[in-house]
């Protein structure tokens, strides 16, 4: 309560005190000579021009010192001038206009080491700080932020008072606090005050900021900085399971596309479609045949290539799936490790089908540009791309929960894979529904490839990355339970990226491998494992 | 009993089988070593290593009919088996490159050298001394499915469901074996072998005497094999295959019977791999790929499961196409095995030596009545038991 009304105090009386008068006490330097001066300056002397013609405060050095800085300002002997090199002409430092070079001209660079280029840094943050441009104060402001330097306080201060933006304020506001902490002949209750405002405005330099100043920071300070130190740390710690978290759910949801329509030919069928990680993959050529396409013929709809792409996948994929179903499949119903072996099969020709037609590297699809990018979340990084994969598995998801449990084909396709005959004397044709439920798996296998083109290299051998996880999900998941596939995914998905970070990402993956086979063991039908008379069948 | 069981196990085709390969495992290297090149009879010293590659394929496959064929576990991890068979016996050949090695260290490998590894990992000693290594190929493969078995089937987990967890086993050790940390050579596995016994492993006369030495552990694997299905026991196995809960309802102990076969099935598989190693000259991670084990399942069920003969056959005719088909035609090789999986799950559930019995046994088949019903004549009676048949299915049966 105290050290806040001493800081108020101390405020008012900063904002009182005339700063102008603060500078005026040095004789201010006449610019064009100043400038003139640079020309023939040692660095010493240049260092202390840079520095005099900053406290003029008149914004007509900006141009000079920013050249100086960035290495662009020339000195010609023959005249005397010193001049801005800008693309191939040259300009004078003060008007801005180009000046005509005689023949005679003999140009040399003005050297500057890195110590005066901060200070020129330094010095043009300073000046910047009055510019009318929110946006060029807001980046004066954080230039104080990382080069704190007590004798910008009364600049800051002044900065401040005049100031209207409100995060322009904070950042200045921040800048202060910052440069007051590291400030030795500020005092201690000072100093404390600082503590939570660096804290609130630096975000996540702020940890780097405190550990710096506890360094160097005399005892008394240190409880303040500790407490600081020690709040910022549990916040970083939330966050970063927050993040991986958000990184679990995301790989979570390529797990449930990938695995969800095996969940249907596995889980509801009992067949063991181990040509299901080639359908994804013909799901990803698909998309990559409708983009060339539409590259060529329709470049205006290049944007919308994979919402075009979707249906195609899950055309051609679907399709694909029922002729698998009546061609092969429906000789092996009962037997379900010999589908394993005619579809492990199966999956070995399609592989070398793509191969012989795209060749064995990698395709590329474009993202468009509403998935590429990313945002900050709080402290989360979300990349669009992966959001949508995240929204689009669980509308995937959602919408064959709708078809299972609310359509006609749903309840037949139920009705016979929980009894073939009586579905049969019922009047449901069960190879037509036989042929739709595989079909449909395939097809969403298809529209998971067309998700995967946009964080996977598309290449024949795409599928088999993902075979083995499906199983994994579906089979921890429980067989047959469509919800046991989208929670085994999720946990699937998290669990791995928290192991990540410990174990490192192969021997995490070992793990997550090695828990299943003992999960297995507990429970050997799966997370959500189904009840009842439809078990013993 | 001994003599009883070896009785039993050699009064069936069985020891044709055997007389076979024993007589191979001496004919072979003689032909190689004895008849000079260009005279006709000579066996060059490459197709002899390659026919030793195929007869330990072939007892992988035997391996895998004990537990597939005879017992009803399909194993897709028994290339895991395997590769920790020949990665045991890769170790005792690199203790064997001693300083001999590129960096010349004599007892580090190279590659733990080049990793900056100061000593030998506790887990590399004792695989200096041959037969350590070799008790290690048959404990390591043994111990793994046991310790697997043993939880895996005493918490009933059949059918599909350990297919894919044994799976899910191989590609665990696949990512394992990749990681340089393991000390296993990473990526490039074990590789660069200089002696075997103190005999050079490229020469001549090792070559001649590692394809003898797999002849011979073939004709010991059938012989062995023979004696378990000719047994008691292997009834009890053939039981569980058809109708597992019946089984366990009659008193046995099914899980016993299955990690009894399960275990010595991986033993097998890892003396096949030790044996495939020095041959070939090199074992990597990529021996612990998913897809090995399930194209070893395939071998095993062209040539016929549920026979002793069927499994051999198998290897060694799809080893024989592979090797064909990468030399002359190297892009259809994968639609050929794709085809013969296809081909064989639909038309030829019984394989090669089903075909046989078909066309040429059906007189006698007919006389005489088969002690042990096939797999696929056993497919109704397992719809009706088995927990893992899905649904009673009025499906048309395959064409055979």
């Amino acid at each position: 309560m105290l050290t806040n009304l001493l800081r108020v105090v101390l405020l008012i009386l900063s904002l009182l005190l005339p700063s102008n008068a603060l500078r005026a006490q040095d004789t201010p330097i006449d610019i064009p000579a100043g400038i003139a001066a640079m020309g023939e300056a040692s660095l010493k002397e240049l260092g202390q021009l840079v520095t005099d013609l900053a406290a003029t405060g008149d914004s007509a050095v900006v141009p000079a010192l920013t050249a100086l800085g960035a290495g662009t300002l020339y000195f010609e002997e023959t005249s005397g001038a010193v001049l801005i090199e800008r693309g191939s002409s040259y300009l004078n430092p003060i008007t801005g206009e180009a000046v005509e070079l005689g023949a005679d001209a003999d140009l040399s660079k003005i050297r500057v080491n890195n110590g005066l280029r901060r200070d020129i840094a330094a010095a043009l943050a300073g000046m910047t700080l009055m510019s009318d441009n929110p946006a060029t104060r807001l980046t004066a402001a954080n230039g104080f932020l990382a080069k704190p330097d007590p004798a910008n306080i009364p600049l800051l201060d002044e900065a401040i008072a005049a100031e209207t933006d409100a995060n322009v304020l904070k950042a200045m506001q921040t800048a202060r606090a910052v440069t007051i902490l590291g400030d030795d002949e500020a005092s201690i209750e000072e100093r404390q005050a600082a503590v939570p405002l660096v804290t609130a405005g630096a975000g996540r330099g702020a940890i780097t900021i405190l550990n710096g100043a506890r360094n160097s920071a005399p005892a008394e300070l240190q409880p303040a900085i500790e407490a600081a130190l020690a709040g910022l740390e549990q916040e970083r710690a939330v966050w970063g399971a927050l993040q991986n978290v958000w990184f679990g759910i995301s790989l979570g949801s390529v797990l449930l596309l990938a695995a969800i329509g095996l969940a249907i030919t596995f889980g509801v069928m009992g067949v063991i479609n181990m040509a299901h990680g080639e359908m994804v993959m013909l799901g990803a050529y698909t998309t990559f045949m409708v983009q060339l396409i539409i590259r060529q013929n329709f470049p205006g709809l290049i944007d919308y290539s994979l919402l075009i792409a979707l249906p195609a996948a899950f055309l051609v994929t679907g399709a694909i799936g029922v002729g698998i179903e009546r061609g092969i499949i429906r000789w092996l119903y009962g037997r379900p490790l010999e589908t394993l072996l005619a579809t492990w099969g199966l999956s070995l020709i399609l592989q070398q089908t793509v191969r012989s037609i795209f060749g064995p590297t990698n395709q590329m699809v474009i993202a468009p540009t509403w998935m590429s990018g990313s945002t900050e979340f709080y402290g989360l990084s979300i990349t669009y791309g992966r959001f949508w994969i995240v929204i689009f598995a669980l509308i995937v998801f959602f919408m064959l929960l709708m078809i299972l449990n609310r359509t006609p084909l749903g309840l037949q396709m139920r009705a016979v894979t929980q009894n073939r005959r009586m579905a049969s004397a019922m009047g449901i044709r069960t190879p037509f529904v036989d042929a739709m439920t595989f079909g449909l798996g395939s097809g969403i296998a298809g529209l998971a490839g067309v998700a995967l083109t946009q964080i996977d290299n598309i290449s024949p051998n795409l599928g088999q990355n993902y075979i083995i996880d499906s199983f994994m999900v579906v089979v921890f998941g429980g067989v047959g339970n469509l919800w046991g596939t989208l929670v085994g995914a999720l946990t699937l998905g998290v669990a791995n990226k928290f192991l990540e970070p410990y174990a490192g990402a192969v021997l995490g993956k070992i793990l997550i491998l090695v828990l299943i086979i003992l999960f297995i063991q507990r429970r050997p039908r799966g997370l959500f494992a189904l009840k009842g008379r439809a078990v013993e069948q | 009993m001994l003599t009883q069981a070896l009785f039993r196990a050699l009064d069936k085709k069985a020891i044709w089988v055997i007389g076979i390969f024993l007589a191979v495992a001496a004919l072979v290297p003689m032909a190689n070593l004895l008849i000079p090149p260009g005279q006709f009879g000579h066996v060059p010293t490459y197709l002899v290593s390659l026919m030793g590659k195929y007869l330990a394929y072939a007892i992988l496959a035997l391996a895998l009919d004990l537990v597939w064929g005879y017992c009803g576990i399909l194993s897709l991890g028994h290339g895991a088996f395997f590769a920790l068979g020949g990665y045991a016996m890769g170790m005792y050949l690199m203790r064997q490159i001693g300083s001999r090695g590129v960096y010349g260290n004599p007892v580090l490998p190279d590659f733990m050298v080049f990793l900056n590894w100061k000593e030998l990992p506790w887990y590399w000693l004792g695989f200096d001394n041959f037969w350590f290594a070799m008790a290690m190929v048959v404990f390591v493969p043994g111990l793994l499915a046991f310790i697997f078995g043993f939880f895996a089937f005493r918490s009933r987990v059949t059918g599909v469901y350990l297919s894919i967890i044994t799976q899910a086993m191989t590609f665990a050790l696949l990512l394992a074996f990749f990681r340089n940390d393991m000390g296993f050579g990473g990526n490039n596995g074990l590789t660069d072998f200089k002696d075997i016994l103190g005999a050079p492993v490229q020469a001549p006369g090792t070559r001649a005497a590692l394809f003898a030495a797999t002849a011979i552990a073939l004709a010991l694997s059938v012989l062995v094999c023979s004696m378990i299905v000719n047994s008691k026991l292997g009834k009890v196995m053939v039981a569980v295959r058809d109708a597992e809960s019946r089984t366990r309802f009659l008193g046995y102990r099914v899980e016993y019977v299955k990690l009894f076969a399960f275990t010595v099935s991986a033993i097998m598989a890892g003396i096949a791999g030790a044996l495939y190693v020095p041959q070939i000259g090199i074992i990597n991670p990529g021996e612990f790929e998913p897809g090995n084990s399930i194209e070893v399942v395939i071998w095993t069920a062209v040539g016929g499961r549920g026979t002793l003969i069927g499994p051999i056959i198998g290897a060694i005719v799809v080893n024989l196409g592979k090797s064909w088909f990468t030399t002359t035609l190297p892009e259809f090789w994968l639609f050929a095995l794709g085809a013969l999986f296809i081909f064989t799950t639909l038309f030829l559930p019984k394989g090669i030596v089903g075909l046989w019995t078909q066309f040429f046994g059906a007189r006698r088949a007919k006389a005489e009545q088969p002690t042990a019903p096939t797999p696929a004549q056993s497919a109704d009676i397992e719809r009706g038991e088995d927990p893992d048949s899905f649904g009673d299915n009025p499906q048309p049966k395959p064409a055979e």
